[in-house]
């Protein structure tokens, strides 16, 4: 693979770019491989990216459905932040955020990270004991966060109305190194990278079937034919409940639809990521200009990858409430990515029923910004055939026994 | 979407609030076992295509149970949970 | 200029202003028609290498003219010139550009252009590895994008609205105006959506005839016939922007946006319209062809130019050219020579081209290039033998065909469909339930076939909907101009624009081919093709026609194009109308709210509610001095605090025992009447959802207390157990938190307190410890419960809420001649933590009754919600974290919530983290910092001392782990 470089642009510029080469091989697929990843969205590159960086392992093959990275990864507001108030959490989201920290040196393609800082604003008392909380808790998670005061939340970010009449900000939890990155560029990098090592990308490819001898995986039939594997690693998302019937067990999740909007583009207006809970609604501004918008989530199960109204109308409501000179600019553009939810909102990183057979999902909203994390975690669990220390309590079977770890706000106010 | 409510009509979405698989009607006895109710509260199917599903009408208080499609958002048909259940 | 017609052009009777200079211009037209008008052919910069852009369109999908209407509060970025409708004395400025619009510094960025290809930037800007945050990517963000906002809050009206019908028409050409004509001769109730101000679509541009007069008379006549109709409404400067589930659409209004003086009228509209059934007439966007520099000012859509000189009496050029692959274009060089203006050259890249009038054809001919620095002078003619011409032209009329508006169809994820003979793509049959496309949106190439399927296609939409009606007679109208040859790029070495407004070019779509960014999906990604503020309108079909050639497939197998909503940009601030400030959330205020405003009391927010905080009084300087006072007072005299905002619940039936055995972990049916029992009540999961007091008023009557945030929760649990698992129980509940103003009556002269105001005299005696039953109240029929969240002998005293305030106003005024006052919710925090009661800031989701220390009150006589569950052995593991009291004893005498605990000795990290603090006060009581929290094995470990570390503010301080009630443990205060 040749490198990219200010070099490379400059050289390739002088000759009409006729030198750059394909950023990731198509090949057919081999009638076996040492590990198979169904699914190359972030999570699954990831996976086979540290399989192969970390552990050597390089006869792996990424089969995707559709075009990678064109799930989630895709559709996602591009937030990376790990103030997370449960200790697994924040320890898994904690290691994805310092891997992003490198991660365009280490795949040799600039992924964008931007840590310009994040902030989540309590806009109610209840909120501000609850961020409060998680400052305390992230301190000793090595996280580096801190609560800060109106003042600076309005010096951090200026047009922030700080004293609305319905919802006044009153603090707000600030992660300093979170920020945003370029959500298509992640999953290119991991795709260039893993092409780079020997690995097949087969896009195009959609699972059929799992097959198994003895308890044992065996392989997965798929529109290019049968492909053979002594490991099979899950990384699905919103299709983890299909691809969990084939191999014949049931997951804990439902899949809902995750709402966002961008704007057009506009002058820079604001430097940091900002998320309004009490409101529903988030706000961070591209390096194009567009203001990207997200909002809730459609509270039930759904597949349809586009925008639900309502939703999209009270993110846009709590926005001209809390950034009351935003509301001149126009909606670009609406749409819906598909998240898989737990009931304690948090993943899943564990083997199976089906012996060698591993399975990562269940990310909900906080997919994108855990990328090189839990490729890590899972790279790690299949490569040794059990959780390491970052997924140990991400396993199926807390749901059963009640060792949640819930990252779900429980809504409430005192007496 | 737009779904109705077996007392009230059609009505817009935003009337009503969610609550998961229709399957949380049959609570399980209290000594069905883990298994048993590992899948009344945990195990979803999580269907691409055809579902049925709790819905509560706000407005009058009715709980619903909407036959749709999760994929095409189409609305098959309603019932009220008390008129199944009676 | 303006064209000199005969019927009487009205002279241009206003101004506005453009970047400054005063501009003339008729009412009714758009500002990109007046620009053109007044020879104004430069209007704004490229996103990327700020190259010098005109108009291109007139209409909605406009790439290039992008405009900031107004200054100040009122300045709007990025309104498109050919829709927004002059006005006097509007301000119209350019974007994008710095420090003027002829003279833009950025413009150098157009020299880079060799090294800023598509993707550039995934492969530098990575060394040295800290220069990414510090230079590169602040220098690109100043750098981006269009317009700017004021930075003042929009203080002006905007709208939503909701219509309902059985037919909405989007569109109002020939196709939507005869699917009206035909659904309101039948009846239906109809709604015609126009984005224009004038209804009559494409037949208002072109020249041409129906039913043997102009077309124009035929529309008239139409809008007449439908303005006129009971049953039509005709909405103009409508765009439907989205379709939505369940014939849901989303619309935009323009509603006084082309207003001088709006007065009160919202600017914009926000609809939301309800349909059966709609028709989708939403006609055809041209698209253009790429060769060499096709992106001067003076480059413009052939059907653009000729709606400029047909409709508003304006040529964008005084010699126009045209450069086509299509019959239809020609009409632009007939109608322009028609008028008058010189036709210097039709270019047909069809070697069989016939002209259609007096212009000098050139068949076979492309048009290879073009010159002007700030607006199109000279293009490059290669003609059929190869050879090259220049021609002087300040306007060449571009076409490639036209594109169906098939974008509505997309929005619920229909993929439109490649049709070879149109090519071009047409919407997929039923991509949308109830919408049925017509006319051009639907590939009809004639006004006739336009006519004809828009009535078809309200035929067919009526009768989805049960309503037969007869085919109406059809008018006669022009049928030619429907000869085309696909043609999509002039080979060359020079960049040709697809994505005008995104400067994406020919060049960056073969490269993401070169580097197998070969899906569509990718290539729009990699390129940024169809992500401008057109959404790829003008472009998007253009682009997969050359990443098909580039890769060597189909178009259809190379992938389909897709819209998401919105289908024109849409104005947060109609969106979100109503949202601004307080109109964002309802208030929900007690009966006592004014009485504690005039006491100067500051409110906490509670849910939609406003509680009071404390109550200062004169002297004291903070909140403290007046908490300590209020909790004094409670402990030593008497207290009055609003409770009415927790929930009440009212539950009747013979089954009523039965409800609340069933959704309480402990025993109600053994409550005797005219007694209250605290209850908890449990998730299905076995984690804590709420607790409460419920009162037992009669045999079959229970008034059950929420905690105020889980009111609605709640009531929604207890709907859902009698409709889904006990149907057959007879028992009805109604929520009464509004209809009863309840107040707290607290300390040991509460008693004294009600003597004066409840109807008397009172035994006292037959009122002991947790009773409840109707009383008087000042002559008012209400209730009293002997209930106390203080520890002090308390009541609440509950009266109908419209006598609320007087009863406030009562027990404060009698308070006071016994020492007594309000208190608020800080004394109220105070007194509850004293007595170890727990709010939701321990019982915060994730605990269980075991945590809490309640897991005997989990009745084993019976089945309860949670019960099972709550026995799992994650839920009952001994080292999970429980409920305890907290007391410094080291050298720093406070607390802090949220800090965490570590035994004695050990190093404060995650690893030796043994828990933490939930609540914490201080106690003027016991003239001590006092803390609630969780610490693992908590009850085996009262007596133990651990230690507190605030990492935050770096406090270290020893605590004693007590029993949560640090105050009166006996509770014989409360009992009296």
């Amino acid at each position: 693979m040749k490198r990219y470089s200010a070099f490379a642009v400059a050289r390739e510029g002088l000759r009409h770019h006729a030198g750059w080469e394909r950023a990731w091989k198509s090949p057919a697929p081999k009638p076996s491989y040492d590990v198979i990843i169904v699914g190359a969205g972030g999570h699954g590159l990831a996976t086979a990216y540290y399989l192969g960086k970390n552990f050597g392992i390089t006869n792996v093959a990424v089969i995707e459905k559709g075009w990678l990275g064109g799930g989630n990864t895709g559709r996602n507001t591009t937030i990376i932040r790990s103030n997370y108030l449960q200790d697994p959490s924040a320890a898994i989201y904690e290691k994805a955020r310092s891997l992003y920290e490198d991660l365009s040196q280490d795949l040799n393609y600039n992924v964008m990270f931007s840590p310009r800082g994040v902030m989540m604003l309590a806009q109610t008392h209840h909120e501000i004991r609850g961020y409060q909380r998680t400052a305390h808790a992230n301190a000793l998670q090595g996280v580096e966060t801190e609560f800060i005061g109106p003042e600076r939340v309005k010096e951090l970010c200026p047009i922030i109305e700080t004293r609305g009449p319905r919802y006044p900000v009153l603090g707000a939890l600030w992660q300093p190194r979170g920020g945003t990155a370029r959500h298509d560029a992640v999953a290119w990098g991991y795709a260039r990278a893993c092409s780079d090592m020997g690995m097949d990308i087969i896009q195009k490819c959609e699972v059929t079937g799992v097959t198994q001898e003895g308890g044992q995986v065996t392989g997965v039939e798929t529109t290019k034919g049968h492909i053979g594997c002594t490991k099979l690693g899950i990384v699905v998302a919103g299709h983890s409940g299909v691809l969990a019937d084939m191999a014949g067990f049931r997951l804990p999740i439902e899949s809902v639809a995750l709402q966002a909007l961008v704007s057009e583009p506009i002058k820079p207006c604001m430097d940091v990521v900002v998320m309004a809970n009490t409101v529903h609604g988030y706000m961070s501004q591209s390096d194009k200009g567009e203001m990207v918008i997200g909002g809730g989530a459609d509270g039930y199960n759904n597949y349809t990858q586009r925008g639900s109204f309502h939703h999209i109308e009270e993110t846009v409501r709590a926005l001209i409430e809390t950034f009351p000179i935003i509301s001149r600019l126009k909606m670009l553009r609406m749409w819906g990515g598909i998240v898989d939810m737990t009931g304690d909102r948090s993943p899943i990183i564990s083997p199976t029923p089906l012996g060698n057979t591993f399975i990562n999902c269940g990310w909900g909203t906080g997919g994108f910004k855990a990328i090189p994390g839990s490729g890590w975690a899972t790279a790690e669990m299949i490569a040794r055939g059990t959780p390491g220390p970052l997924a140990a309590e991400f396993g199926l079977n807390r749901f059963r026994e009640g060792r949640f770890i819930d990252e779900s706000v429980a809504a409430g106010v005192a007496h | 979407m737009r779904i109705t409510c077996p007392y009230c009509g059609e009505r817009d979405i935003r009337e009503f609030t969610y609550r998961g698989h229709a399957l949380a009607i049959a609570r399980p006895a209290p000594d069905a076992g883990e298994a048993a109710w590992d899948d009344y509260l945990h195990l979803r199917d999580n269907p691409a295509g055809a579902t049925q599903d709790l819905w509560h009408h706000g407005p009058c208080g009715a709980w619903v149970i909407v036959d749709r499609d999760t994929v095409t958002h189409e609305v098959a048909g309603s019932k009220a949970v008390a008129e199944v259940k009676r | 200029m303006r064209l000199d017609r005969s019927g009487g052009d009205v002279a241009p009777s206003l101004s506005f202003t453009f970047d400054g200079e005063t501009v003339r211009a008729r009412k009714g037209e758009t500002v990109a028609a007046a620009l053109l008008a007044n020879d104004i052919r430069l209007v704004g910069r490229s996103f990327k290498y700020h190259r010098p852009r005109g108009i291109w369109s007139a209409g909605p999908e406009e790439p290039n003219a992008l405009i900031t209407l107004g200054r100040g509060a009122a300045q709007t970025p990025n309104q498109r010139a050919t829709v927004q409708e002059v006005y006097e004395g509007l301000e119209v400025s350019s974007q994008n550009r710095w420090p003027s619009l002829k003279t833009d510094l950025l413009s150098v960025n157009d020299l880079a252009a060799p090294f800023l290809g598509a993707g550039f930037y995934y492969k530098t800007f990575m060394w040295p590895r800290a220069f990414w945050e510090r230079v590169y990517e602040p220098v690109i963000r100043r750098a981006a994008g269009l317009g700017a906002l004021s930075g003042a809050p929009d203080q002006e009206p905007y709208e939503k609205a909701y219509a309902h019908c059985d037919l909405l028409v989007i569109g109002s050409g020939p196709s939507g105006l005869m699917a009206a004509l035909v659904a309101a001769r039948a009846g239906s109730d109809v709604i015609v959506a126009e984005q224009d101000h004038a209804l009559g679509g494409r037949l208002l541009a072109e020249v041409e005839e129906i039913d043997g007069a102009p077309a124009a008379d035929w529309v008239a006549a139409a809008v007449a016939e439908l303005e006129a109709a009971p049953n039509v409404r005709v909405m103009s400067r409508t765009t439907v922007t989205g379709v939505y589930d369940q014939g849901t659409y989303g619309a935009i209004e323009r509603t006084a946006m082309h207003v001088a003086d709006p007065g009160a009228a919202p600017r914009q509209t926000f609809w939301r319209i309800v349909a059966k059934a709609s028709i989708l007439a939403s006609g055809a966007i041209e698209r253009g062809i790429a060769f060499a520099n096709n992106d001067r000012p003076g480059v413009m859509a052939a059907g653009a130019v000729r709606a400029y000189a047909n409709r508003w009496g304006v040529s964008p050029g005084k010699s126009v050219t045209v450069f086509a692959n299509n019959d239809d274009a020609h009409r632009t060089a007939r109608d322009l020579a028609a008028a008058g203006v010189t036709v210097a050259a039709v270019i047909d890249p069809r070697a069989d081209a016939q002209a259609i009038g007096d212009y000098p054809l050139f068949s076979g001919a492309q048009v290879t290039g073009t010159t002007g620095r700030l607006g199109l002078t000279d293009i490059t003619i290669r003609d059929a033998s190869g050879k090259d011409q220049s021609v002087w032209t300040d306007c060449l009329a571009v076409s490639g065909g036209w594109n169906p508006s098939v974008h509505l169809t997309c929005h619920m994820n229909g993929r439109p469909v490649w049709n070879e003979d149109l090519a071009a793509f047409v919407p997929a049959p039923d991509a949308v339930p109830g919408l049925f496309p017509a006319g051009s949106a639907d590939g009809a190439q004639s006004t006739a076939d336009c006519l004809r399927t828009g009535a078809e296609a309200a035929i067919a939409a009526l009768e989805a909907l049960g309503q037969t009606t007869e085919a109406p007679a059809l008018p006669k109208a022009e049928n030619g101009f429907t000869g085309h040859t696909p043609f999509w790029l002039v080979p060359g070495k020079k960049r040709a624009w697809l994505d005008m407004a995104n400067d994406v070019t020919v060049k960056d779509v073969k490269l993401a081919a070169q580097e197998n960014f070969a899906s569509v999906e990718h290539m729009k990604r990699y390129t940024t093709q169809g992500m401008a503020p057109d959404q790829g309108k003008n472009s998007n079909v253009a682009a997969l026609a050359i990443l098909a050639d580039a890769t060597g497939r189909t178009i259809p197998q190379t992938g389909t194009t897709t819209f998401r909503p919105p289908f024109a940009p849409v104005p947060l601030s109609a969106m979100g109308a109503g949202a601004r400030g307080k109109g964002f959330a309802p208030e929900r205020f007690t009966t006592s709210h004014t009485a504690t405003e005039d006491l100067g009391a500051p409110f906490v927010e509670a849910g939609l509610w406003y509680r009071p905080s404390y109550y200062p009084r004169a002297g004291e300087t903070t909140w403290r001095q007046s908490c300590d006072r209020e909790v004094q007072m409670v402990r030593n005299a008497v207290g009055v605090a609003d409770v009415s905002t927790l929930g009440k619940i009212d539950i009747q039936g013979p089954d009523a025992a039965a409800l609340l055995d069933f959704v309480y972990t402990n025993m109600f049916s053994t409550l005797k009447v005219g007694k209250v029992r605290y209850g908890l009540m449990l998730r299905e999961d076995g984690h804590v959802m709420d607790d409460g007091t419920t009162a037992r008023l009669g045999e079959t009557h229970y008034v059950m207390t929420t905690t105020t945030a889980a009111a609605g929760q709640v009531m929604q649990h207890l709907d859902f157990v009698l409709q889904a698992l006990r149907p057959d129980w007879d028992v009805r509940i109604a929520s009464a938190t509004e209809q009863w103003a309840q107040f707290a009556v607290a300390g040991p002269k509460a008693r004294a307190l009600l003597d004066v105001v409840l109807d008397g005299p009172i035994d006292w005696a037959a009122w002991p410890f947790m009773s409840c039953g109707n009383i008087g109240v000042a002559g008012v029929p209400g209730r009293l419960f002997r209930i106390s969240f203080s520890g002090e002998e308390g009541f609440e005293v509950a009266v109908p809420a419209r006598y609320g305030e007087a009863l406030y106003r009562l027990l404060l005024s009698q308070a006071s001649v016994l020492g007594g006052g309000p208190y608020g919710m800080e004394a109220l925090n105070v007194l509850r933590i004293e007595k170890g009661f727990i709010t939701h800031s321990e019982i915060h989701g994730r605990v269980t009754a075991f945590d809490i220390g309640m897991e005997r009150m989990i009745s084993a006589k019976k089945d309860c919600i949670g019960k099972t569950m709550a026995a799992r052995p994650g839920l009952l593991d001994p080292a999970r974290e429980r409920l305890v009291g907290l007391k410094p004893t080291g050298a720093v005498k406070e607390l802090t919530a949220g800090a965490h605990l570590f035994n004695m000795g050990a190093e404060a990290v995650r690893l030796e983290d043994q828990g933490y603090i939930t609540s914490v006060c201080y106690s003027p009581t016991l003239g001590s910092f006092l803390g609630l929290g969780f610490l693992k094995s908590g009850p085996d470990r009262i007596g133990e001392t651990v230690q507190m570390v605030d990492h935050l503010r770096g406090v270290k301080t020893e605590v004693e782990v007590c029993n949560p009630v640090f105050f009166d443990p006996e509770g014989g205060r409360m009992r009296g």
